[in-house]
Parts: C-alpha cells; sequence; structure tokens
C-alpha cells in the first residue's frame, strides 16, 4: 500500500459514498440480493458510529484546546444533571431501535431456507472441501491448488505467487444464476466455517450437526472464499471457489459431470484386473502422496510428531500391509488421520500405499494392487 | 471528600530481607508490586511472540516458523496476555490501591493474598512448558473443541492444568478483594463515597467469581474428552462441539468485561484529577457499571452467530448486545462530561486517559457493527475482529494500566518519573499502535480470515503495515521499562500529593507510601 493511497482511503472513507463501495478495503457489495443488504446495514451503521465519533470526539478535543488550564480556564463545579443524563441514555435506545430494525427483516430473510431449487452438501475436514450434489450422484473433493513451491519459502526459494494466491482450488464448486441454492455444511473432523463474502453466506462445519445456508446469485462469475475457523495447522489452506454459470450452462456442466461420474464408477471396477509395475505404482503413489498425504506426514515422510506420525520406519509401514492399507482407507478414529477411501480412486490407495513402504529407506519391495486394496476393504 | 488524621508511620515493619521478604511477603504492597512486575514480564513475552506473529505475516509466503508453530504463537499470545498481562496487573493494581483507598491497613486475607500470586509463576510456566514437550497449546485461545480434544498435539493436558491453576488464582484474588471492600473500608465511607476505582474492581471481583467456576468446568470436560473417553463435545457419543463453545462465552463474554471494568474505574480517577473537576454522574457510572456486569451474562452467544443458532436465539443475543451500547455510551458522555469546561492540564497518566477514551471509543464502534447479526456473518473471524478486540483491550486496557502506573509511580517509588521520557513512550505508542490495529479493520472488511499464517496477495500491503506498528509498538514499550526503573532508581522527591487536583486517601499519606499504612483507620465524612 503506498501511502497516497492510505490518505486516499482515509478522505474517500469520510467523503465519498461511491469510493468506498468501490474500494477493495470497504467490505464487498457481494452478488446477492443479501450480501447487498448486509452491506447497507454495514454502511448505515458506520455512519452513525461515524456522526456520534464526530460529536464526542469533537466535544473532548474542544474540551482540550479551550478548556485548558494553560489559557487560563477555571475549573466548573458542576458534576451532575438528571436531565442530561437521561438524555443521553434515552436518545441512544432509539438509534438502536432504528439499527435492529432493519437488522432483524435482513436476518429473518438469511434464515428462510425454505423452497430452494438445488441442495449442495458441503463438508469440511481437514483441510479441504467435499462437494456433493444432492440426488444428482455428483461430488468431488475441493483442494488448494496453489503449489507448494509458491507458499513454503522456508525449504526452497519461494517462487512468484500467481494472481489467485492462496485461493486458487483444483475442483471449483458450480452453481446456477438465479435459483435459490441450499447448502447443507458440515464436517468431518474438527469444526470449520464455509464464507464466500461475495454472498455474504458464513457457516460453521460442525462434525456431527448440520447446517443451513443458502444464497441465489444474480450475477455469473468466480467467487472466492476461505475456512474462516480456526481448524488445525493447514487452516490457511482451505481456500473456496465458486463458479456461478447461467442456467443452461449449468444444466449442461451438471450433465457431463453425472456421465462423467458412470464413467469413473466403470474405470474403478476395470482397475481391479489391472497390474501395476513397480515404476508405475511408484510414480502414481509418489504424485498421489504428494497432494493428499504431505501436508501432515511431510514430503520426506518424517511427520510432525505427536499429531502426525513419521511413516518413515514406522512400525506400520514396514511390517503389516493389512493394517496399512486399513488406516489409509479407513483413517483412524478421533486422530487427524482421515479416511482416504471415499477420497482416492483404488488405484491411487493401492499406488501410495507402495510409496509409502518403498519410499526414504522403506525398502520392504512390497506391491500393493488394486485388487488388494478391495480385498483388505471388503473386509 | 476526605480528611484523614496524620499519616500513619508504622515504625514496626520488620519485614524478612532478600528472596524471603518477596517469598512469604503478606503485605499488600509487596504483593502488589509482585503480580505488576509478573505482568508486565508476561506482558514482553506475550509481546515477543506477537512478533513473531508479525514477522511471519510481514510477507505473503511462509519465511519463518511452520503453520503449526504459528498457531502456537497466535494462541499462546492470546492465553498470555489475557491471563498472564492484564489480569495481574489489574489485580496488581487492586492489591496495591484498595486498601489504601478505603483507609484499611492491608487485604483481608493476607496469607491467601501471597498464595494467590506465588501460584501463578507456576501456572504460566506449566503453559511455557508445554513448548518443549512436543508443542504449545495450538488450537487458540478459545481452545474450541474437537480441535482441543481429540485432535490435539498433546499439550491439552498442560493446558487444562495451567488454566486451573490461573483459575484458582483470580478467585482467590477476588474473594479478598469483595471480603476487604465489605469489611475494612474506614469509618464514614460508605458504599456510595467509594472511589468509582474501588466500585469497579468490587464488581470486577464479582464476575470473576461467578464465571471462573465456568471456565474450570469447561476445561475439565475437555480434560476428560481428550484423556477418559467422554464425549462432552463429539457428537459420536452424544454431545455436542457448540455446547464447548456456550459454555466457554459464557465464561468468555464476562471475563472480557473483567478486564475492562477496572480500567473504567482508572480513567474516572485520572480524568477527575488533571481536569480539576469533580467526576460527572458518580452515581450513573456506578449503575451503568452493574448494568454492563448484569448484561455481560446475557450476550455470550454474539460470539456465536455463524454456529447455526436459531432465529429467535440469534435476536435475542443481538438485542441484548445492543443494549449494552447504552451503559456503555452513558459512561463515554460522562467522562467528556467531566472534562467539559474543566481546567486540563496534560500529565503523562492524563494523556494515556484521553487517548484511552477516544480509542476504547473506536474499540466500541466496532463492537456495536459486531452486535448487528447479519452483518457479523461477514466479520465473524475476520481480522475485523481482531481489530475490535485489540482496540479495546489494547488501548482499552493496558492504557489505562499505563495510566495508572504513572498515576501511582510517584506513590509507589517516592519519585517522579522522567517526564520527557515518559512522554516519548506515550507518544511512540500511540502512533505505533494505530499503525499496528486500524489498517486491520480493512484487512477484515476485506475479507481475510484470522488466524492464518500466509494470505492472498491483496492483503499485502496493509500487512507489512501492521507489521512496521507491530515492531514499533513492541520496541516502545521497552521505555516504559526504563522509565520506571529509572523512576524506582531515584528521581526528584515526590511530596504526599504530586498531582493538585487527585483526591482521595492514597494521597495523605507520605510517597513513597510508608510499608504499613492506616493502621489506625482514617475519618471519612
Amino acid at each position: 500500500m503506498k501511502s497516497r493511497n492510505l490518505g486516499w482511503l482515509f478522505f474517500g472513507s469520510m467523503l465519498s459514498v461511491s469510493a468506498w463501495a468501490e474500494s477493495k478495503y470497504n467490505l464487498t457489495q457481494g452478488v446477492t440480493d443479501v450480501s447487498r443488504e448486509v452491506y447497507d446495514l454495514h454502511m448505515l451503521v458506520l455512519y452513525i458510529c461515524t456522526v456520534i465519533g464526530v460529536i464526542v470526539f469533537g466535544a473532548i478535543f474542544w474540551s482540550m484546546i479551550f478548556h485548558r488550564k494553560s489559557k487560563g480556564h477555571e475549573p466548573a463545579t458542576f458534576h451532575e444533571s438528571t436531565k442530561v443524563e437521561l438524555l443521553w441514555t434515552i436518545i441512544p435506545i432509539f438509534i438502536l431501535v432504528a439499527m435492529a430494525y432493519p437488522a432483524t427483516l435482513t436476518l429473518i430473510d438469511i434464515e428462510n431456507n425454505e423452497d430452494s431449487d438445488l441442495t449442495i452438501q458441503v463438508t469440511g475436514s481437514q483441510w479441504k472441501w467435499h462437494y456433493s450434489y444432492f440426488d444428482q450422484g455428483v461430488e468431488f473433493y475441493s483442494n488448494l491448488s496453489t503449489p507448494r513451491s509458491q507458499w513454503d519459502n522456508l525449504s526452497g526459494e519461494g517462487e512468484s505467487k500467481g494472481e489467485n494466491y492462496l485461493l486458487e482450488v483444483d475442483n471449483h464448486l458450480v452453481i446456477p444464476t438465479n435459483r435459490k441454492v441450499r447448502f447443507l455444511i458440515t464436517s468431518d473432523d474438527v469444526i470449520h466455517s464455509w464464507w464466500v463474502p461475495a454472498f455474504a453466506v458464513k457457516q460453521d462445519a460442525v462434525p456431527g450437526f448440520i447446517n443451513e445456508a443458502w444464497t441465489k446469485v444474480t450475477e455469473p462469475g468466480t467467487y472466492r472464499g476461505q475456512c474462516a475457523e480456526l481448524c488445525g495447522k493447514d487452516h490457511g489452506y482451505m481456500p473456496i471457489v465458486v463458479d456461478v454459470l447461467p442456467e443452461q450452462e449449468f444444466d449442461s456442466w451438471l450433465q457431463t459431470r453425472k456421465e462423467a461420474a458412470i464413467a469413473a464408477a466403470e474405470a474403478e471396477k476395470a482397475s481391479l484386473a489391472e497390474r501395476m509395475t513397480m515404476e508405475e505404482a511408484m510414480a502414481l503413489g509418489e504424485s498421489t502422496y504428494q497432494s493428499a498425504c504431505a501436508a501432515c506426514h511431510q514430503p520426506n515422510g518424517m511427520g510432525l510428531p505427536p499429531a502426525f506420525p513419521a511413516l518413515k520406519g514406522s512400525k506400520v509401514v514396514l511390517e503389516d500391509v493389512a493394517k496399512h492399507i486399513d488406516i489409509v482407507v479407513n483413517g483412524v478414529s478421533g486422530t487427524s488421520m482421515q479416511a482416504f477411501g471415499k477420497q482416492l480412486t483404488l488405484k491411487q490407495l493401492a499406488a501410495v500405499v507402495t510409496y509409502e513402504r518403498n519410499a526414504w529407506g522403506n525398502n520392504t519391495g512390497d506391491l500393493v494392487q488394486t485388487s488388494d486394496v478391495k480385498a483388505a476393504t471388503a473386509e | 471528600m476526605t480528611t484523614a488524621t496524620d499519616a500513619v508511620i508504622d515504625h514496626h515493619d520488620h519485614k524478612a530481607t532478600g528472596i524471603k521478604r518477596w517469598l512469604f511477603t503478606t503485605n499488600h504492597k509487596d504483593i502488589g508490586t509482585l503480580y505488576l512486575w509478573f505482568a508486565f514480564i508476561m506482558f514482553l513475552t506475550g509481546g515477543s511472540m506477537a512478533m513473531v506473529i508479525r514477522a511471519e505475516l510481514f510477507q505473503p509466503g511462509l519465511q519463518l516458523v511452520d503453520p503449526d508453530f504459528f498457531n502456537q504463537m497466535t494462541t499462546v499470545h492470546g492465553l498470555i496476555m489475557v491471563f498472564g498481562a492484564v489480569m495481574p496487573a489489574f489485580t496488581g493494581l487492586a492489591n496495591w490501591m484498595i486498601p489504601m483507598m478505603i483507609g484499611a491497613p492491608d487485604m483481608a486475607l493476607p496469607r491467601l493474598n501471597n498464595w494467590s500470586f506465588w501460584i501463578l509463576p507456576f501456572a504460566f510456566s506449566i503453559l511455557l512448558m508445554s513448548f518443549f514437550l512436543g508443542g504449545a497449546p495450538n488450537f487458540g485461545w478459545t481452545f474450541y473443541a474437537p480441535l482441543s480434544s481429540t485432535y490435539s498435539n498433546g499439550s491439552t493436558a498442560f493446558f487444562v492444568f495451567a488454566v486451573h491453576i490461573m483459575g484458582i488464582s483470580s478467585i482467590m484474588g477476588a474473594i479478598n478483594v469483595i471480603v476487604t471492600i465489605m469489611n475494612m473500608r474506614a469509618p464514614g465511607m460508605t458504599y456510595m463515597k467509594m472511589p468509582l476505582f474501588v466500585w469497579t474492581f468490587f464488581i470486577t471481583a464479582y464476575l470473576l467469581i461467578a464465571v471462573m467456576p465456568v471456565l474450570a468446568g469447561v476445561v475439565t470436560m475437555l480434560l476428560t474428552d481428550t484423556y477418559f473417553g467422554t464425549s462432552f463435545f463429539d457428537a459420536a457419543g452424544g454431545g455436542d462441539p457448540v455446547l464447548f463453545q456456550h459454555i466457554f462465552w459464557f465464561f468468555g463474554h464476562p471475563e472480557v468485561y473483567i478486564m475492562i471494568l477496572p480500567a473504567f474505574g482508572i480513567v474516572s480517577t485520572t480524568i477527575p484529577a488533571f481536569s480539576r473537576k469533580k467526576l460527572f454522574g458518580y452515581s450513573s457510572m456506578v449503575y451503568a457499571t452493574s448494568s454492563i456486569a448484569f448484561l455481560s451474562f446475557i450476550v455470550w452467544a454474539h460470539h456465536m452467530f455463524t454456529t447455526g443458532m436459531p432465529l429467535i436465539g440469534e435476536l435475542f443475543f443481538m438485542y441484548c448486545t445492543m443494549l449494552i451500547a447504552v451503559p456503555t455510551g452513558v459512561k463515554v458522555f460522562n467522562w467528556m462530561a467531566t472534562m467539559w469546561r474543566g481546567a486540563i492540564t496534560f500529565e503523562v497518566p492524563m494523556m494515556f486517559s484521553i487517548a484511552f477514551v477516544i480509542l476504547f471509543t473506536i474499540g466500541g464502534f466496532s463492537g456495536l457493527m459486531l452486535a448487528m447479526a447479519p452483518v457479523d456473518f461477514q466479520y465473524h473471524d475476520t481480522y475485523f475482529v481482531v481489530a475490535h478486540f485489540h482496540y479495546v483491550l489494547v488501548t482499552g486496557s493496558i492504557f489505562s494500566i499505563f495510566a495508572a502506573a504513572y498515576y501511582w509511580l510517584p506513590k509507589w517509588t517516592g519519585h517522579m518519573f522522567n517526564e520527557k521520557l515518559a512522554k516519548a513512550h506515550f507518544w511512540c505508542s500511540l502512533v505505533s499502535v494505530n499503525l499496528l490495529f486500524f489498517p486491520m479493520h480493512f484487512l477484515g472488511l476485506a475479507g481475510m480470515p484470522r488466524r492464518i499464517p500466509d494470505y492472498a496477495l491483496q492483503f499485502a500491503d496493509f500487512n507489512m503495515w501492521v507489521s512496521i506498528g507491530g515492531f514499533a509498538f513492541g520496541l516502545s514499550q521497552l521505555i516504559f521499562l526504563a522509565v520506571v526503573i529509572k523512576c524506582i532508581q531515584g528521581g526528584e522527591k515526590a511530596p504526599a500529593k504530586p498531582w493538585d487536583g487527585a483526591e482521595g486517601l492514597e494521597w495523605t499519606v507520605p510517597s513513597p507510601a510508608p510499608y504499613h499504612t492506616f493502621s489506625t483507620p482514617p475519618k471519612v465524612d
């Protein structure tokens, strides 16, 4: 920020309504009726506070300038006045009512989750979002796509950062314009909070409970948000990206995804017969490990004990294959270890287990195949 | 207001020497000093953690610490500042000043007093020890379950035991304040003649007794959830993670008033003194403080608007929260009216007090904005909230503590402080603290969540400014340390009453205050 901008900001904030609305340092007006109502409320309270502030601070500065001893001002002796004290108790109450009334109307609007056209379940987990379109058979995970090399200046030279640094994901959530979309928000582990400022939607994802929120977007576009509730180590690395498409485009997108989902299920079946070579498994395993496992267990397999144990030299990884597969597929309840069975394909699971058993000096020589994972999970 | 008999100088002040004097002391002045030094050491400790946070956030990308250590920094910074710096500093002021202000020879329960201080260093040792034993708490000072229970890094036990000890210390301190004020006021000092400073500590002590057991309860539930298989906060076992937040904030909201009501008492003492005019609306101040204390028990869920509360709950907590603006407004108007047509001078305690009134009010405005539930959906868990509570806690509570320290330093040490240095401390703090916290409002509005170790590029400019402000504010506090040390070592001899507009019994005893004061109670008309 150049200091010139800072000055502009202060003057802009005091003088010009339109400048405020365009400023990237003010609350966004957003792209829904609710978000615009929220913005108006924000500005209303801000202006009321500014006016009260000018009066109160003005009086204090007036005293500081004109009622100082060095100017020979003699102190007055008054120290109470029922009339004045009643006045400045009652007037604020009226101001508060004037603020509470529109706030109540907006709140009632926000909490009306009925009559939705489309329902999407949003599930937070450490540290990604999962979206599932109800009754459509379409679901997917959404992971941060900013490469580690851009944000980790600790272990390498930080590459130059892209335009949407830390606000970009591999799979965007896609919703249509002008339809009421209801979100059912929950969590698989700790509390997260799903927040898209442009929709004025922020709702906590609480494990074991389902919260509702809704939006009806009027303008197509790409909108970005972030997890808002501290959810552990990589809380800063689970952004949200929503593509809002015109209605027809959305319908054809959904159709494509439905077909892709069916095709993927078939490919999964076909992969059971496949036999990977060690090289194939290690290559696929390494890329899967880097995207799914490395955040906790670290790229070098050393983990971050005690919460995230090391895999290098780990007893489970070196000995019991069945247990190893079970942990990767089903997770370990009561810990941060998630169930990856539904996040990765069978082939990826087999490859990542193989990789863990043969990387960083874990030279077991074990090659796990897709059918092994299937067999282990079928029991 | 008061006339005292000749200041009592006690010739029987036989005290142990060396370390024993401090370990075994039951003297309210010694214990007050211990509390104040402890608070200042903790202030620097918590502050240095804030420096790590600001250094990491100076630029986008991770350059100094990993995200897990970053979370440990934000968590322990918060815990230390709340429980280690602000609360003990107020207890220290209460210890030093309440007996002298009400004409009592000491606190009512001197041995309890010793103990309530001396368990504190152990509490914070346990907390800080966890850094070297597998990692410090990393789940935020609000320690929401299940992040702090099932998903914790193993620091939960250290954290829970440390909080238990802090809680016991606070409860004992509060009992002492209440018993002292109820029983040991000088003859003639009725409740409505007590200095407002005493009133605010009296009310604060009740809040402490009411909510510290709640905190003890919630951390114990957390402990058993983590280590003994209970499911208070685990839906899989029939519990509810949001129940944790309800219990925590039922403690947490009164807790934030525990950290601000004494500040109200301090500036209600200093502003009349340097305006040379009686406090405007003394009785309305007492009633406003009591109202705020009462309301603090019925607003807790305004911290939880996004947890999925029913509409009716959101409305109730929104209305109650907005209502707090009324008594708080009365207080600000009263300070304004006290200064109005006074004969104002700008000694350092007054400078900090005026800065308090203005900057605390800015924090109050953002608080009013946050109270509006629909808009809170946007503000919640962003830097707007961080800006809000640092305005009320740093430029609020901590500025008031500086005001108090400068106001009573001559009484404590017998020397005037170096005014030039103290003014440098004030101006450096004032400029840097606003550079530090004001831009955070805009960062929050622009969409930057709190507690993140790295951020999108549009937040880069302001974060750099904020960090520079942070470093400057941190360094400015070393000036304060220098002022205090110089003042203890020597300086111009302070008269019994160095401020011509000051009122109260503490100014009727010589400076420095003798080891024992008011062995014979003064008489108050």
